[in-house]
């Protein structure tokens, strides 16, 4: 039996919040940010170990762990393949991140703020490592109660709404799915999704149950007509909770259609794609209208959050190399980007306390450093090529143009449409006059905050002109999950009644 | 017959001791504080006999009583979860000064009559079983006599349960009309589908079952009662009746109505959906914790009964899985209601707890465990309790069942969110007395504790339980 690696990942946020719990309540709750910092980083370069030894040249599920839980009904099994490894990698990123951003934009409850990051950070992880529905649902569930509180307790003047409509939309969408895992578990026997894989589900249950765990994903995605949700608590959820959320909740349903939803139910995924093309397509042009008429910056993002969404269902569902690649891709930039964009309207907000965008103007006459990177990541958000968003939207549309001139043609509108919002709002908002007196008060970015956006800057254009490193990682199990859908698919069209 | 009355023991330890119990009580002046602790004394000596009665089923005095390892495990439960009860509950009754020494005595004799009810094996040991009980419960109901609220309550639990009594007896009646027997073991192979008249007669004793467990339509009592009797009362009432009403309804599935189960199946599931829905949607109004208790216990045994109507072992299993978590949970949120304290005075109104988490951030943290666990989100035993029961559900392909329980859990993860958003997102108004009270904190510790380590080994209550079943 190895070391548990997978284990330490997901629980070792859990002991540090745990320690943080223990520890005296202070003024400064200095040793509560070592202590959570201290945590996250080594949860990271334990992830980046994971992705150094992770080796990309089998599909298989790797570092394997295996116990009995529910005994004779259900294991605990966690395991990884190409495509997991990069979202816990990257959630592995994103939580130090939030941690750092937190020391200047959180004032009150420091502690509790830290131990709810941290408790989320171990629900996160253990959704992108589970190979059970029930553990997977256990932990997509539990996600809810942390980031519920971070809203309610931290969040903005409208935040109880907010915190409601959260819990409520997942809530809803989440117990059908529960019910579709139960009858999963009474039609094959298991919930061991490497074994369902196997025994194949019967292909008159895939179209319900596909709906159901649809139903699920759609609103954590979020997609069109569900995705209300989603402006309000990004609005009203303090700078890290925007990030977490953006970063990470978002592309749990992401990557729940693709190892569920595909695999589990190719004849219904296959369906389906008529009703998935078009939820996306008006997800692009209509929420990128949208976004253009926002007088929130963070309202903006959140809008244009639902937009990139919806390039990552099209790209799932073209069921090519390449649109899958693009789609996941496609999430790990966009991690990256709408994380770094709501730090960077964090900054101003802490500054200022507005998210007006008609209060700012002129910015970079002040704040040239702030200014510079705000820039770098309003060019990658709209996909310029160079940064981590060209590769994702390109490769998307790349794939889509296979499958469907008219669906590829309607995406592409939505990148002129994104150009548009992106661009107007760095010019409104960087560019121009100073309107406001107060912002030549304003100090530029000072060392934690200027250090995080780098580091994120860096990051976005390493992977911007050099994404070896993601497509090499993915590649094989996107390949594996291509083929064996393919293979799926022809047994039971063949096989049918 | 020595064998029979050694089979008995249990009761006749209990009976006995309670008479002894009641001479002290007379005898001794200022007697509350020796009787209660001789009741603890008492109530761990009868669980340990039962323990160690030795497991089997038996059944004794012309059957007319049975023993069997279900049984003897609901008795082990109702004396423990009595204990961490009145445990918990001193505090407050010295407080409200109903510290009399009749109060744990008679909750005893509603103890004796639950076991007689669990025990029975034919109608009539039943049904002074359950008379038993219940008289006990009406006088607790009203225990603080000079109290206008309890007073009241009792009278209306007594009235109205009274009548749910009679329609119960009339059922029995019928049952002996239709079947010639009291006796369970005949009466179920007397039973078929064809018995018009033994329909009417099942139908007649659920309906005093669910007056019992207050199931809708007969839940009118539960808010009043729960709002208007002692705070010590009412956290009795959610837990011990609750579990031994459970109980019953699944010795009577068992035994007599085994034979007709699609008749009482569709009953069943219809109290079912119904409590699950009401104790969802009326809740959402309340404004005194005790009352949102009581459409929150409602929405719970709607739970609880989804289990039952599955008319299958791993069905009541299930149940039983699910009735343990609901007593944790509940023994855990009356512990945070005895230490909820404003300027001398007891916490009533949900308003008044805004903002506590600020100044005190246990007590919150662990009514946020109780809550969400309550509301059944994993990864807390509250989702464990539900997921079993779901599971059976679905494996006997009652989706409608499962979804509308499954939707009605959004519905009131709602009105829990509200307690909690009220504890967590509004500002401070007035702090809390501060109360050290090492039962009442140590009580709520365990339970919490129980509820946050569930996930890790879920099925460890579910093995005893299945095996307990299979050993029938």
């Amino acid at each position: 039996m190895n070391f548990p690696i997978l284990s330490t990942i997901i629980f070792l946020p859990l002991l540090g919040s745990f320690f943080i719990f223990l520890s005296k309540n202070e003024e400064q709750s200095k040793s509560s940010i070592y202590v959570s910092l201290f945590t996250s980083i080594a949860n990271f370069l334990l992830s980046l170990f994971l992705w150094f030894s992770f080796d990309v040249n089998t599909e298989k599920f790797q570092f394997v762990e295996e116990s009995n839980w529910i005994s004779g009904l259900i294991k605990f099994k966690l395991g990884v393949d190409g495509i997991s490894i990069l979202f816990i990698v990257l959630t592995a990123f994103i939580t130090p991140i939030c941690i750092i951003s937190c020391i200047n934009s959180v004032k009150s409850r420091v502690k509790e703020f830290l131990i709810a990051i941290l408790v989320l950070e171990t629900f996160m992880i253990g959704v992108f490592c589970s190979l059970d529905l029930v553990i997977f649902y256990l932990f997509f569930e539990a996600g809810l109660i942390p980031m519920f509180l971070i809203i309610g307790v931290w969040g903005g003047p409208k935040r109880v709404y907010s915190a409601f409509k959260f819990f409520l939309y997942t809530l809803l969408g989440s117990v059908l799915m529960l019910i579709a895992i139960i009858s999963i578990f009474w039609i094959t026997g298991t919930t061991d999704i490497t074994q369902i894989y196997e025994i194949k589900i019967p292909r008159e249950f895939q179209y319900i149950l596909w709906l159901a765990f649809f139903s699920s994903f759609a609103v954590k995605m979020p997609m069109w007509p569900v995705h209300t949700w989603l402006p309000d608590a990004h609005v009203e959820a303090p700078t890290a909770g925007s990030v977490i959320l953006a970063a990470i909740l978002l592309k749990m349903a992401g990557y729940g259609f693709l190892r569920f939803s595909i695999p589990l139910f190719p004849v219904a995924s296959e369906y389906f794609i008529p009703l998935i093309y078009s939820l996306s397509i008006i997800a692009i042009i209509y929420t990128s209208l949208v976004a253009l008429m926002q007088e929130d910056m963070k309202k903006l993002i959140a809008y244009s959050s639902v937009a990139h969404m919806g390039y990552v269902t099209l790209g799932i569902f073209t069921f090519n190399q390449q649109g899958i690649e693009g789609s996941i891709y496609q999430m790990i930039s966009h991690g990256l980007i709408s994380a770094a964009l709501f730090l960077c309207v964090g900054v101003l907000y802490d500054r200022l306390h507005s998210r007006m965008i008609s209060s700012y103007g002129g910015v970079v006459n002040h704040l040239p450093k702030y200014s510079f990177i705000f820039i770098i990541f309003v060019l990658a958000g709209l996909g310029l090529p160079g940064t981590s968003g060209f590769i994702g939207e390109f490769l998307v549309l790349v794939g889509v143009f296979q499958k469907n001139y008219l669906v590829a043609i309607l995406a592409s509108i939505g990148v002129i449409l994104g150009a548009a919002y992106m661009l107007w709002l760095a010019k409104r908002v960087v560019f121009g006059e100073v309107k406001n007196p107060k912002i030549s008060n304003l100090k530029d970015l000072n060392l934690a905050e200027g250090s995080i956006l780098s580091i994120l800057a860096i990051c976005v254009i390493f992977f911007g002109f050099y994404p070896e490193p993601l497509i090499n990682t993915m590649s094989v199990s996107v390949n594996n999950l291509i083929n064996n859908y393919q293979v799926d698919l022809i047994y039971h069209l063949t096989s049918s009644k | 017959m020595m064998d029979n009355i050694n089979i008995l023991f249990p009761e006749i330890f209990l009976s006995l001791s309670i008479l002894s119990a009641l001479m002290i009580g007379v005898f001794v002046k200022n007697s509350y504080e020796i009787v209660t602790k001789l009741t603890y004394v008492i109530l761990i000596l009868t669980a340990f006999i039962i323990f160690n009665s030795g497991a089997g089923k038996v059944e004794y005095f012309s059957d007319s009583f049975i023993k069997n390892p279900f049984v003897d495990f609901i008795k082990i439960l109702i004396l423990l979860s009595t204990i961490a009860v009145l445990n918990m509950s001193q505090s407050f009754i010295r407080n409200n000064k109903i510290s009399k020494f009749e109060y744990p005595i008679i909750i005893m004799l509603s103890i004796l009559g639950m076991f007689f009810m669990l025990s029975s094996n034919d109608l009539i040991i039943f049904y002074l079983g359950l008379e038993l009980q219940s008289l006990s419960l009406y006088i607790l109901a009203a225990i603080d006599r000079d109290n206008i609220r309890s007073t009241e309550s009792g009278i209306k639990y007594f009235v109205l349960s009274a009548l749910s009594s009679g329609l119960l007896l009339y059922g029995c009646s019928l049952l002996y009309g239709f079947t010639g027997s009291i006796n369970f073991e005949i009466i179920s192979s007397e039973l078929n589908s064809n018995n018009t008249g033994a329909i009417f007669a099942m139908v007649f004793i659920l309906v005093g079952l669910a007056f019992k467990i207050s199931a809708v339509p007969f839940h009118m009592w539960t808010p009043d009662v729960y709002e208007g009797s002692p705070t010590s009362i009412t956290s009795f009432f959610s837990v011990v009746p609750k579990v031994v009403g459970i109980a019953v309804l699944i010795r009577f599935m068992m035994s007599p109505f085994k034979n007709i189960i699609l008749e009482w199946q569709t009953i069943i599931i219809f109290i079912s959906i119904s409590s699950m829905i009401l104790g969802a949607v009326a809740a959402i109004g309340q404004s005194n914790i005790k009352r949102l208790m009581a459409y929150s216990s409602i929405g719970h045994i709607g739970y609880a009964l989804a289990g039952i109507a599955t008319g299958t072992l791993s069905g009541y299993s299930s149940t039983i899985v699910y009735m343990i978590i609901y007593v944790v949970m509940n023994i855990g949120a009356f512990g945070c209601i005895f230490l909820m304290k404003k300027e001398g005075k007891y916490v009533e109104g949900i308003n008044e707890l805004s903002g506590i988490s600020k100044k005190h951030p246990l007590i919150s943290i662990a009514l946020l465990i109780i809550l969400f666990s309550l509301a059944g989100i994993p990864p807390l035993a509250g989702f464990f309790a539900k997921f079993y029961i779901f599971m059976t559900v679905i494996e006997n392909e009652m989706y409608m069942l499962a979804i509308i329980g499954l939707l009605t859990t959004v519905v009131s993860a709602y009105y829990y969110l509200k307690v909690i958003k009220i504890i967590y997102f509004d500002d401070l108004k007035t702090p809390l007395d501060l109360i050290k009270n090492i039962n009442i904190t140590g009580t709520i510790f365990i339970s919490c504790i129980i509820l946050i380590s569930f996930f890790l080994y879920p099925s460890y209550l579910n093995n005893i339980i299945n095996a307990i079943f299979l050993n029938q």
